[in-house]
């Protein structure tokens, strides 16, 4: 039966026919793998995701997480597919050799992994996590570091978290107050509070690594004296309970199958090594922990809008489904009360739904696996010009790969909901517990906002605008590919990238940034559009001259994203270029 | 111990699966192809009598060029080399003279247990197991739940409609197994890369000394004559409940012999 999670024939269009992933093995890092290998991990995790992650995701959403002041439990499941994805090697399916790594592809391995996150996403978290807290080790973690803590987390004996915020200090880091005190042996001791922590506690793993931000005493105010610290729920050294301690889970709308927790440090509940305080272990040097984080967190971001996708995919192949199975109503034209009902996939109406939804959707997949791609270029393309090209077009891309799914699939969401009526509203059904679930992901790892401030305050304006210039012209190259039918496509394409860049240059030549950032979330959303009307058009030109349904689908949903889509950029880059200060000047009594 | 497992590569069980309608064999080029189901639990029970007994396990599969993709699984899963049987020549034989080209290849192999899956979903014919012991003068024990081994003894659990039976035999023996028997592993991502590397040899008629008149379509003991689809479903049966719905209910699934 052809997968409701995910479509592998897309998958395999992206990859092989569009992104060429096979070429990858013709560099050293990859040159074990092949396009055998490839499928044969892609069905391996269709395999493990569909039989070990979907069939409690439903569960898991219905019995979250309880804490009884001592132990964290969750349903046996979650434990069981865990060791079956530990065990068959997928956390360390993109890192190195030396830590026991399968050096796959980046793009192979994102791809592998959407899957987990169509199935249930509550339940990836873990891994998820556990794969971007071993990589930041691997980027900055001394030698002892990697073998103390990455090798058990790639044996799937350790798990990994993230722990950034804090109840006062979420989008704003540069007010986190977790104090990190240096100890005699080098170590170091933290004391505060972290909110929001997924996977914070568990009893899943022998072990959960906190990879932590806090402030040595006497740095720098800001985010340039926060530092990174490793601080492991059990000091590994010693096997003694470590002072970090959970204070209470919340109580989400979706993603229940995650924990998220509020962690104490150093309140003196444990007192390894005889006294309170939660050790931790510097990793690289002191007040550089952001830039170290952001390791994380880019990867983090691109895994975001995956998850995005992935949830906003499997909505749309589930209300697809529905919607060919599903008679109600006669075609408008029907003048006979009696002939047979026709299935709603007959309808205009219900057919724009799905159109919208498989472009978003299979927009979004386009776009997490270019970012991937990338992934890869930066680490092993030939030239160190293409590794820096590679980075810097990621780095402009990164706050669209992870907010363009995040707001598009979650509209695809709610339109499965809306396809399936009704039904599509009740606990029956897996849509409604898609969209909640999907509504973390504009949310966290920077908000929606977050990443607008991100894109226009900093990326396209980084290196003299080199960011922005190297989008333009890669936007542009394709759109000069665009010929015969494609043509007007492709101008239309070219006008839409050159007005943001003409609007980008007018939003800043005011020279405060008040203003040019006060629309900064719509600029976001303008750009994004334009981005993935750029994929779009380079998957058409993968499908030229290619026939069947599969084909003709990817042209139908392409063109259908230049007629109903990209034309939304236009109102968006006219008030931006406007200068509009509404969002300036109205008073706080006025809302 | 050594152990040689039967594997099969069928369509998808969730395909369309057609007749071709130019010799009527089956349509194998146009679906998504698969290896037989039971077929993992015979590689997995062969894994668990190796890492009990030791030796080597090895995959056997009679299957167009395209079947490698099936042994590979096999062998990611854990079993050590493979031996693919692969000649145009054997497109269209039928149960008969499949199993006469598998126990020619089996002549080829020392072992000292063949497992097998009870039945393909392909055909449904659960036969390719008695033809092998009979061709090969060995005995067969079917429908295992359960397998031992002990010495030169094989032992297994007999899947019956009400229980089981314990029959057993001297090696070399053929076992065919049933999906109770275990639960099978996934093939791990250091499988799928050491399976790249493992034995595989490609045998053609020749080298496995198979007689070219003796196999293939033209040859074939059975013929497809003629083959038609399926007929559409019938309308369903509706039970009005007048107080005797329950009974009704009970009379229409004995009937079926459902119950």
């Amino acid at each position: 039966m052809p997968s409701l999670l995910l479509s592998r024939r897309d998958l395999e269009f992206l990859l092989y026919e569009w992104l060429d992933v096979e070429l990858l093995t013709k560099r050293p890092r990859h040159a074990e793998h092949s396009r055998e290998t490839f499928d044969a991990v892609l069905d391996l995790a269709e395999q493990v995701a569909t039989r070990d992650f979907a069939p409690h995701n439903k569960k898991a959403d219905e019995n979250e997480p309880t804490f009884d002041g001592t132990t964290v439990t969750l349903i046996p499941e979650v434990k069981k597919a865990l060791d079956v994805f530990a065990q068959t090697g997928l956390i360390a399916s993109g890192m190195d050799e030396s830590v026991g790594g399968m050096q796959l592809p980046g793009v192979v391995a994102g791809a592998c992994f959407a899957f987990f996150q169509a199935a249930n996403v509550g339940s990836s978290s873990y891994p998820f996590l556990t794969i971007g807290n071993a990589n930041l080790l691997m980027a900055h973690g001394t030698p002892e570091q990697v073998d103390t803590y990455v090798r058990p987390m790639v044996e799937g004996r350790f798990f990994g978290t993230m722990c950034l915020s804090e109840p006062q200090a979420g989008s704003s880091l540069a007010d986190v107050t977790t104090r990190a005190v240096p100890q005699d042996d080098g170590s170091y001791r933290l004391f505060g509070n972290k909110m929001w922590i997924s996977a914070g506690e568990h009893e899943l793993s022998e072990n959960i690594v906190h990879l932590v931000l806090a402030k040595i005493p006497g740095s720098p105010p800001g985010v340039k004296g926060i530092s990174l610290f490793v601080v492991p729920k059990v000091v590994v050294e010693t096997g003694e309970r470590n002072d970090v301690v959970l204070a209470g889970l919340n109580h989400k709308m979706g993603y229940r199958g995650t924990t998220n927790t509020l962690l104490n440090f150093g309140e003196g509940v444990h007192t390894p090594g005889g006294q309170p305080g939660a050790v931790g272990f510097l990793v690289g040097e002191a007040n550089r922990g952001l830039p170290y984080m952001f390791h994380m967190m880019n990867e983090a971001r691109i895994g975001v809008g995956s998850g995005a996708m992935a949830l906003g995919y499997t909505g749309y192949l589930k209300s697809l489904q529905y919607a060919r199975e599903r008679p109600q109503g006669r075609p408008v034209a029907a003048k006979d009360p009696s002939a047979p009902q026709v299935p709603i996939i007959a309808h205009a109406d219900v057919k724009r739904m799905l159109l919208a939804q498989k472009c978003y959707v299979e927009g979004a997949l386009a776009l997490v696996l270019y970012c991937n791609r990338l992934l890869d270029d930066e680490r092993t393309a030939e030239t160190q010009e293409d590794r820096e090209q590679a980075h810097l077009l990621l780095d402009t891309l990164t706050p669209i790969a992870k907010s363009w799914p995040s707001q598009w699939c979650l509209e695809a969401n709610s339109l499965a909901i809306q396809v399936h009526g009704g039904y599509g509203y009740t606990r029956e059904y897996d849509v409604e517990q898609h969209y909640r679930d999907n509504r973390l992901n504009p949310i966290h790892e920077g908000t929606h906002g977050i990443q607008g401030l991100d894109l226009l305050g900093r990326k396209v304006v980084m290196q003299g605008g080199q960011g922005l210039a190297l989008l333009h012209r890669t936007i542009s190259a394709t759109a000069a590919r665009a010929s015969g039918d494609l043509a007007d496509l492709g101008a239309q394409l070219q006008a839409s990238a050159d007005r943001v860049v003409e609007v980008t240059g007018q939003l800043w030549a005011t020279g405060d940034p008040e203003v040019a950032l006060a629309n900064a979330s719509v600029y976001l959303e303008a750009v994004g559009h334009v981005v993935v009307a750029w994929l779009w058009l380079e998957q058409l030109l993968a499908a030229e001259g290619r026939t069947g349904d599969f084909y003709d689908g990817k042209r139908v949903a392409g063109r259908f994203f230049f007629r109903y889509e990209l034309p939304r950029t236009g109102p968006q880059l006219d008030l931006l270029a406007s200068l509009d200060r509404t969002t300036l000047d109205v008073k706080q009594a006025w809302l | 111990m050594n152990i040689v497992v039967l594997v099969k590569q069928v369509p998808d069980t969730w395909a369309e699966r057609k007749l071709d309608a130019t010799d009527k064999t089956l349509d194998r080029a146009s679906v998504d192809v698969v290896m037989n189901e039971i077929d993992e639990y015979a590689v997995e029970e062969a894994l668990r009598i190796q890492a009990d007994q030791g030796g080597e396990v090895t995959i056997v599969s009679m299957a167009p060029d395209r079947g490698v993709e099936t042994i590979r699984k096999a062998l990611s899963m854990g079993a050590d080399k493979a031996v693919h049987l692969s000649d145009p020549a054997l497109h269209g034989s039928d149960a008969v003279q499949t199993s006469y080209a598998l126990a020619k290849v089996l002549g080829t192999l020392e072992y000292d247990l063949v497992i097998a899956g009870s039945e393909a979903t392909d055909s449904r014919m659960a036969i390719m197991t008695p033809l092998l012991a009979e061709r090969l003068g060995q005995p067969q024990l079917s429908g295992a739940r359960k397998v031992t081994v002990d010495g030169g003894t094989v032992r297994i659990e007999r899947q019956t409609d009400n229980g089981y039976d314990v029959v057993e035999a001297s090696t070399p023996a053929i076992v065919s197994v049933v999906e109770k028997i275990n639960e099978p592993r996934y093939p791990s991502f250091k499988g799928i890369m050491a399976a790249k590397k493992k034995p595989l040899t490609t045998l053609t008629l020749a080298d496995a000394g198979i007689e070219a008149d003796r196999v293939g379509l033209a040859s074939a003991p059975s013929q497809v004559v003629e083959f038609s689809n399926k007929p559409p479903r019938q309308a369903g049966q509706i039970v009005k409940d007048e107080g005797d719905g329950g009974v009704k209910v009970a009379e229409y699934l004995a009937s079926q012999k459902l119950v």
